[in-house]
């Protein structure tokens, strides 16, 4: 079981939370000219890392809200999280 | 190489099994090859094996991290079907079950290929429907496939749950008679053993650390036990293809992620099928040890852990006991997991690269296994006359960027979610 600390209502187990995929990916800017491979890499591509990967999660059975987490991809070790409008550092 | 039969057996007993072969060498690695397949699990000792089988290439390595067979061949369901929608997933599939009915024979081992039958269940008209239709397409390919109605299923499968008041009851099935399941650490041992004996090393204990890539060209790659030349390389290393493919600065469609299966205490002979839950991701089968085979869901997050986490456990084994109520009565023997190349339609990809002379064999999600013989045979073909077959021609890497997706379940790019 992972226990997951939401920014917003504190530690809870993961059972409360659905998975969102790799945290890195931005969507290509709007009123630009976009390639085929900016969209690829958007839509498809993933680096999959094994280690220190950030990821959106959202509290879908507590407050809602989408949030980041750091967490190890091999030992599934959490090492911080962050409100889904904080910059990852 | 002995050939394995009872005169073999009978001879070896008298001196009391002592003076067997040994069924594959362990070789120094040669500085070079003229192919060096990375990854020796189901797919990797399947292709060398085609590639001195069908195009006489023998100069060949495979390299395993750790010992063959150890990946997902030796950590799967066992489950072996083509029951596809698409023509590009059906007609490789039903290709694969013509090698998988010939495979005990061809490899001399006993592979224990079983053709029990698989039945997916259907819980609503709109699903017997869906099944309808996928199992006209599947026999206009070729394919054998059966709609089942509520009591056909209920003779074939009286244990399952089909009483009055249940949350999703069983409206009917589709089977597909010849589908079933084989010995899986025998496919790979009995891949091995026959590519062994037509001259390829199987390198064991020989860790990739990264590639000689040159002027867009493939010159080797540079392992643990030392830099070994090749102009052709195959990657068949289904969850670790990312941590590869990052050595060679690519970014692939595929996401790894972690599939649990478990099995239960043994039991007398309860269930000669193949039956999977329509409502949700579960599978059964029993195995010839009497244990309940049983897997479903990803545990859902990117994860190289190869452990799985009891919520998934907790929920797959739900949906088992809501379509066979007797299992709540089995006590879990073993539970373990493996982690899977996920691509993002949930089709593989057979194919060449942008590098010259690299093949990427990977994106096989949940369906691995059954798809071995196939995988090897083609990615064998695609390797030697560096070209696809036509049969893995829909399996490309750039069908993400055309749109050629080949969505087989319409999950679309989250196949993780469902």
């Amino acid at each position: 079981m992972l226990y997951i600390k939401c920014p917003h209502c504190g530690m809870r187990s993961q059972n409360e939370f659905s998975y969102g995929g790799d945290a890195t990916i931005k969507r290509p800017e709007l009123g630009k000219e976009i390639s085929d491979q900016d969209w690829d890499n958007f839509v498809y591509n993933r680096k999959s890392l094994r280690g220190k990967h950030w990821e959106l999660w959202q509290h879908l059975s507590g407050c809602r809200q989408w949030i980041k987490v750091q967490r190890d991809t091999a030992t599934h070790e959490i090492f911080k999280t962050l409100k889904a409008n904080e910059e990852i550092s | 190489m002995q050939k394995y039969s009872v005169f073999s057996l009978v001879k070896n007993a008298l001196s009391n099994h002592e003076n067997w072969d040994l069924a594959w060498k362990d070789p120094t690695p040669k500085k070079e090859y003229d192919v060096v397949i990375i990854g020796g699990g189901g797919h990797g000792l399947a292709t060398a094996y085609y590639l001195a089988k069908e195009h006489n290439i023998t100069n060949v390595a495979i390299i395993e991290k750790g010992w063959i067979g150890g990946g997902n061949v030796g950590r799967n369901t066992t489950i072996i079907r083509s029951n596809y929608m698409h023509d590009d997933n059906a007609l490789f599939s039903e290709f694969g079950m013509d090698l998988w009915r010939r495979m005990s024979q061809d490899l001399n081992y006993n592979v224990m290929f079983s053709p029990r039958g698989i039945i997916n269940l259907a819980h609503s008209d709109a699903q017997m429907n869906t099944y309808a239709r996928r199992g006209n397409s599947m026999r206009l390919n070729g394919i054998d496939a059966v709609l089942l109605n509520r009591e056909e299923v209920r003779e074939i499968i009286p244990m399952a749950d089909f009483s009055e008041n249940v949350r999703f009851p069983i409206f009917g099935g589709l089977m597909q008679p010849s589908a079933g399941t084989a010995r899986h650490d025998a496919v790979a041992w009995g891949y091995a053993r026959q590519a062994d004996d037509m001259g390829v090393d199987i390198i064991q204990n020989c860790e990739v650390i990264g590639f000689d890539v040159s002027a867009g060209k493939i010159n080797g790659v540079r392992t643990s036990r030392g830099d070994i030349k090749a102009k052709k390389i195959g990657l068949c290393v289904a969850g670790s293809t990312n941590i590869l493919a990052e050595k060679l600065n690519m970014t692939l469609p595929i996401e790894t992620h972690l599939l649990q299966a478990c099995v239960s205490e043994p039991v007398k002979p309860v269930l000669d099928k193949v039956v999977t839950f329509g409502a949700g991701h579960f599978y059964i089968s029993q195995s010839d040890k009497g244990e309940m085979v049983m897997g479903g869901d990803l545990d859902g997050y990117n994860s190289y852990a190869q452990r799985g986490n009891l919520p998934t456990l907790q929920h797959v084994l739900t949906e088992g006991i809501a379509m066979m109520p007797f299992l709540s009565k089995l006590k879990m023997l073993r539970t373990w997991g493996g982690i899977m190349d996920m691509s993002m339609d949930g089709s593989p990809i057979i194919d060449k690269t942008h590098i010259e002379g690299l093949y990427l064999n990977c994106g096989w999600c949940y369906g691995g296994f059954k798809a071995t013989p196939a995988s090897g045979w083609t990615f064998a073909h695609t390797i030697a006359q560096d070209r696809v077959h036509e049969l893995n021609a829909g399996y490309s890497l750039n069908r993400f960027n055309t749109g050629h997706l080949l969505d087989e379940k319409g999950l679309g790019t989250k196949t993780w979610i469902s």
